[in-house]
């Protein structure tokens, strides 16, 4: 790895690719405790650990609250959709154009939200999220409201590799292990700490003589990018694209995930992601109003636990790493 | 062409009446307490459901009117109590996670209480049928009701804070908070009050919608958004603004949806108008937002961003 390896590796990175090879372990457990459907939910997780990871970019390290974040998410659904209606079913040609699409939106949409601050910057990206859903509502070509099922997975090199769900599986863990990897080299990058230092003090970023505007930019652009490839993703999990995968409420889960986790680490962002995928799928199979005992613990975390699941472990282990 | 119009910027007006009533609320806690409050939308529903419930037990519009104002109230108090008061010196992170928690659990507790299907409020005797317009049009007198109950309350807004002592010290809490507790005002209270007033307000146009449209648990999502878009054109905090902008995105919105494919048919063929127009048209409000917010970054009447 980069900077930090001359110190051996951090706990939070070793942390991380615990979390990545215990995921691994899922397929085989799955197939022992004879429940495929876990696979199926471990790729869920791993889909939203990778949206996660990129909006901790710029609300972990950029300290920018993005409430469209989901915006991205879909724009890589709808990339697979509008791929597959004119023949290009290959998975990296999709993913490259729904992260061109992704890239384009926030860049627009960045540079005119990153003028503002604060609430402002919130609300903003609130309605270009919505802007976006919106978008798609009224496109009737692709179902409109009601969204449109897909024929088939995307295929790797002209194969349809992804059809089995434990090869489909892998490839939505090797992307999350791509993703972090990636995320990690750039928060200990240049660019990482000039990004972190924007978010610590603007005033005093530009008295040594950087330009905070720019570096959040990129920040902005790059996390979209990466969240449309957890789009792409998740439309191939569940073969259906709807404007549901950019609601606001989908951006304000984005969020739950990173505060469980702990905002500003990639670890806390994938543990993050993990427990809320879990916490959703273990109350829903309860009640049907499971977002009710999901609301009361997301309030009671917020109230007492600021700082979420990683800051419990750390108060609980407070001599290991940092 | 020119009654349609007229009718349609009527419409619009009473739509941006009803922004106004729920924006007054949120944008005067955004201001005097730098607080982002994401459950305002549901108070708003929550009118509406308080009001179908009164109205149906009292068999009074008017009764049901004035019990569903004094719970909501009570709502607001509560809430404030329990929830809101720990969280105003905490980040806007905590606070945008803490009222998301919040919308969670009472659009949920809606849904177990009164069902997803959607609900219907009687008209009352005195305010259903229609006016005259202009030659053969004619508008419902309950729209026109719902117009100048949002104008009077407008007014009496206005007149509040700047002719009452709560008013002044509205103002002076929305320029500088920690001034005004150091000369001696019990801030707590204050908030609690500004609190319960925006809870009210947003109450009171759940309310007076709900024997227009149907009552059910999505209304409070699409008007807080809406609400967003509203306070960040007129500028946070600013009540003259969210009136402003209240009214302006609720004429852009009503008339855009309807004029915007006719006006496009002008310059493109009809199909790829109509297609044009109904992609284009939900999507002119946040067009509207991305243009003043380029031009002026801190809204129409906005004060510079703490």
């Amino acid at each position: 790895m980069s900077r930090p390896a001359q110190r051996g590796m951090s706990g939070r990175a070793k942390a991380a690719l615990a979390l990545i090879a215990l995921m691994a372990l899922v397929p085989p457990l799955a197939a022992l405790a004879g429940d495929p459907f876990l696979t199926v939910v471990a790729s869920r997780m791993a889909v939203f650990a990778i949206a996660a990871l990129s909006l901790d970019l710029i609300l972990g390290f950029g300290a920018l609250v993005s409430f469209g974040h989901a915006a991205y998410l879909g724009l890589g659904a709808y990339a697979v959709a509008v791929c597959a209606r004119h023949g290009i079913t290959d998975l990296f040609v999709q993913i490259a154009a729904g992260a061109a699409a992704s890239a384009l939106f926030a860049l627009v949409s960045g540079a005119i939200s990153l003028r503002t601050r604060g609430i402002y910057f919130i609300m903003i990206t609130l309605a270009f999220g919505q802007m976006a859903y919106f978008f798609f509502v009224s496109l009737s070509a692709y179902g409109g409201d009601d969204g449109t099922t897909l024929a088939a997975r995307s295929t790797v090199f002209g194969r349809p590799l992804l059809e089995n769900d434990t090869v489909f599986f892998y490839v939505v863990l090797a992307c999350l292990a791509t993703a972090f990897g990636l995320l990690h080299r750039l928060a200990g990058s240049r660019f990482g700490r000039a990004l972190a230092g924007t978010r610590e003090s603007e005033l005093r970023m530009q008295a040594i003589g950087f330009r905070p505007f720019r570096y959040r930019l990129a920040a902005y652009v790059i996390s979209g990018m990466i969240c449309s490839v957890a789009g792409v993703l998740l439309a191939n999990q569940t073969e259906y694209v709807s404007p549901a995968y950019m609601a606001w409420t989908r951006s304000g889960e984005l969020i739950v995930m990173l505060l469980l986790g702990g905002i500003g680490t990639l670890a806390g962002a994938m543990a993050g992601a993990l427990a809320t995928v879990a916490l959703e799928e273990l109350l829903a199979g309860w009640s049907e109003h499971w977002r009710l005992g999901f609301g009361l613990i997301l309030l009671g975390v917020v109230l007492w636990s600021p700082a979420g699941l990683t800051g419990l472990i750390r108060r609980l282990l407070p001599e290991e790493g940092r | 062409m020119a009654n349609l119009f007229l009718l349609q910027l009527l419409n619009g007006a009473q739509f941006g009446i009803l922004l106004f009533l729920v924006a007054a609320g949120l944008t005067l806690v955004f201001g005097i307490m730098d607080f982002i409050n994401l459950a305002h939308g549901v108070l708003y529903m929550l009118g509406a459901y308080l009001m179908a419930m009164f109205a149906l037990s009292t068999g009074s519009f008017w009764l049901g009117l004035a019990l569903a104002l004094g719970a909501t109230l009570v709502v607001g108090l509560v809430l404030e109590w329990l929830v809101f008061r720990r969280l105003y010196d905490r980040p806007h992170l905590d606070q945008v996670l803490a009222t998301f928690a919040l919308m969670m659990i009472l659009s949920e507790g809606v849904k177990i209480l009164w069902g997803s299907a959607p609900l219907n409020v009687a008209m009352p005797e005195l305010l259903s049928g229609s006016v005259p317009l202009a030659g053969p049009l004619r508008y419902p007198v309950y729209r026109i009701a719902i117009i100048v109950a949002g104008l009077a309350t407008a007014l009496g807004l206005w007149a509040m804070i700047t002719r009452t002592r709560v008013g002044m010290l509205l103002r002076a809490g929305a320029s500088n908070r920690p001034m005004v507790a150091a000369l001696g005002t019990d801030i707590s209270k204050f908030f609690m009050l500004v609190f319960a007033l925006g809870a009210m307000l947003a109450g009171f146009a759940g309310a007076l919608v709900s024997p227009v449209l149907s009552v059910d648990p999505g209304m409070g999502d699409q008007i807080l958004i809406l609400t967003f878009v509203v306070i960040v054109i007129g500028g946070v905090g600013s009540v003259k603004g969210a009136f402003a902008g209240a009214l302006l995105v609720g004429i852009t919105d009503t008339v855009g949806r309807i004029f915007g494919p006719i006006w496009l048919k002008m310059v493109m063929d009809p199909a790829a108008a109509a297609q044009a127009g109904r992609v284009l048209a939900p999507m002119l409000i946040y067009l509207l937002m991305a243009a003043i917010l380029s031009w002026r970054p801190n809204g129409l009447f906005g004060r510079s961003t703490r």
